[in-house]
């Protein structure tokens, strides 16, 4: 299929994932537009995490087509996947930093592997991108042990943002961070996408940074797509599982599994 | 009933593990062949395969070929053929003990290393993000290891074998009433090229399996530390069975008459 201005930027349909007995996505169909800030929402364990590893390859889906630019990816190998995994940037949830590296190069890892840039244009770039999530260029030259748990994430952010990838994952931006430097990540993630044109999906659960940052927001429950609307409406969804949600009420349709 | 469907699960269980280290190991096979390859990184691993296995190497090959005088010399003994501790020495050490020992050492230094390493970066989804960086992992973290164990092996072993050698020497001279020249003489008019190559071939086969075990075992760990201490045993363990398996086959092989 061509790419015509209206080919949704990322697209899953019918997405399906299990582990053993466990089926965590469950015939997911998700359309992420072109220049389009998407937020999921969801609980914890309800696979979040693991539908974002499935457009990215790091795990096959069992059934179900996920297409980039209308082209379908889930049976892309060698040269064809690397193509395509170059328009991709991403924020692991636990950072997933190199920790033989030091900050620097973790940032500029992308350009020097994976565009084979030279490493002092590389490195000046890295640097850049570090200011731009709130670090000093003295913590380029740092250990990733060395850092704390926010600030490994703003490292992990400027890796993901370093190549100026066509779209962008987070996975949980904000969290661990205190107020005021999770709306400075909030920030970045909206310049990020209103200069330029890129498509982000951010994955949270806090309902400050998704009013922020999402011009669309989509619940994920019981490995389907329950809900999906412009942030605007997220307050007026009449779904009693969103409005659960967003409120973090104990009581209401979605039971907690709380065993041990 | 219950047995059957016991049996049948390990077995199922077993075949997708030897199906899965298959498909690892043509993966990785065939990455040594197919560009980038990255120097530095090999440097590197040559470096810390290679290099600082010397130590334990040549001490546990020194005290082998001490014991292995001592008691070819008591066992030579009991026929009054005491004199042949030199040439049985030479032998033993360059076929089979040299070989084997800086296997097994090199298996639980390396192979246990390589393991913890690569499972704490599967574990933590640093191998996720090297695919997201458009790296491939096999490429970048398997390639570099297996090049470096399977360069590096021969050279322990050859060193191995000449420490070996000398603490034979040293035990013989000192102890058991050998004359230094006499005891050179007589190891280098015995000593084969045949004997030494053996030991040399031994080592690259040693050399693969120890890194592709560490990686293998490293690659498919899940879970926390716990998962990480599991794939350092495993990859220990069995490089070392293998290890040992390996040397019985090549020995069949290379000195079939
Ligand atoms: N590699 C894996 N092997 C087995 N089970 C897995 C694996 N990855 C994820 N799971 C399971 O899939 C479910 C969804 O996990 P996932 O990490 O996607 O949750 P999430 O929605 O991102 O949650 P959180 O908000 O806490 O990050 C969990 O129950 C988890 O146990
Ligand atoms: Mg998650």
């Amino acid at each position: 299929m061509a790419r015509t201005a209206n080919t949704p930027k990322v697209e899953l349909r019918g997405v399906k994932k299990r582990f053993g007995p466990k089926v965590v996505l469950d015939g997911l169909d998700l359309t992420i537009e072109a220049g389009q800030s998407l937020v999921v929402i969801g609980g914890s364990g309800t696979g979040k995490s693991v539908m974002i590893k499935c457009v990215l390859g790091i795990l096959r889906p069992d059934a179900g087509t996920i297409l980039v630019d209308g082209k379908e990816v889930t049976r892309l190998h060698g040269r064809a996947r690397d193509a395509v995994m170059r328009k991709f940037g991403m924020l692991f949830q636990g950072a997933a930093l190199f920790d033989s590296m030091s900050v620097w190069e973790n940032v500029a890892f992308g350009l020097i592997q994976g565009r084979g840039m030279r490493r002092r244009k590389a490195k000046d770039i890295a640097m850049e991108k570090l200011v731009k999530v709130g670090l000093g260029p003295e913590v380029g030259q740092l250990s990733p042990a060395e850092l704390s748990g926010g600030m490994q994430k703003r490292v992990g952010l400027a890796r993901a943002i370093a190549a100026d990838p066509e779209i962008i994952f987070f996975d949980e931006p904000t969290t661990g961070l205190d107020p005021i430097m999770a709306d400075v990540i909030n920030n970045l993630i909206v310049d990020t996408v209103k200069g330029t044109g890129t498509t982000t999906l951010s994955i949270t659960h806090d309902m400050v940074s998704a009013r922020k940052i999402a011009d669309r927001i989509a619940m994920l429950y019981k490995g389907k797509i329950i809900w999906d609307g412009p942030t605007s409406e997220i307050d007026n969804s009449g779904n009693p599982f969103v409005d659960q949600f967003i409120h973090g009420r104990a009581e209401g349709p979605i039971k907690m599994e709380v065993r041990s | 009933m219950n047995i059957f469907r016991a049996v049948g699960r390990v077995t199922l269980a077993f075949l997708r593990e030897i199906g899965r280290l298959s498909v690892f190991t043509v993966n990785a096979v065939t990455s040594i062949v197919r560009p980038p390859i990255y120097w530095t990184l090999l440097l590197k691993q040559i470096m810390r395969i290679g290099y600082f296995s010397l130590p334990v190497v040549g001490l546990t090959a020194f005290f082998t070929g001490g014991a292995l005088a001592l008691q070819i010399y008591i066992g030579g003994n009991r026929y009054g053929a005491e004199s042949f501790v030199p040439q049985i020495v030479v032998l033993g050490i360059t076929r089979e003990l040299g070989p084997v020992i800086a296997g097994l050492m090199v298996a639980g230094r390396v192979a246990a290393a390589i393991a913890a390493e690569l499972g704490t970066m599967r574990v933590t989804e640093q191998i996720d993000a090297l695919t997201t960086l458009s790296t491939n992992p096999i490429k970048y973290l398997v390639v570099p290891r297996l090049l470096a164990a399977i360069i590096t092996m021969p050279f322990l072993v050859a060193i191995g074998d000449s420490i070996g050698v000398f603490g034979g020497y040293v035990v013989a001279t000192q102890s058991l009433g050998f004359t230094g020249s006499i005891y050179l003489k007589n190891t280098i008019d015995f000593m084969t090229f045949h004997d030494v190559m053996s030991g040399i071939y031994k080592a690259v086969v040693f050399g693969f399996i120890i890194a592709l075990m560490g990686c293998y075992n490293g690659f498919h760990s899940k879970g926390g530390a716990q998962g990480v201490g599991t794939a350092t045993t495993n990859a220990v363990v069995s490089a070392s069975i293998l290890i040992l398996a390996a040397n019985y086959l090549l020995t069949n092989l290379l000195f079939s008459k």
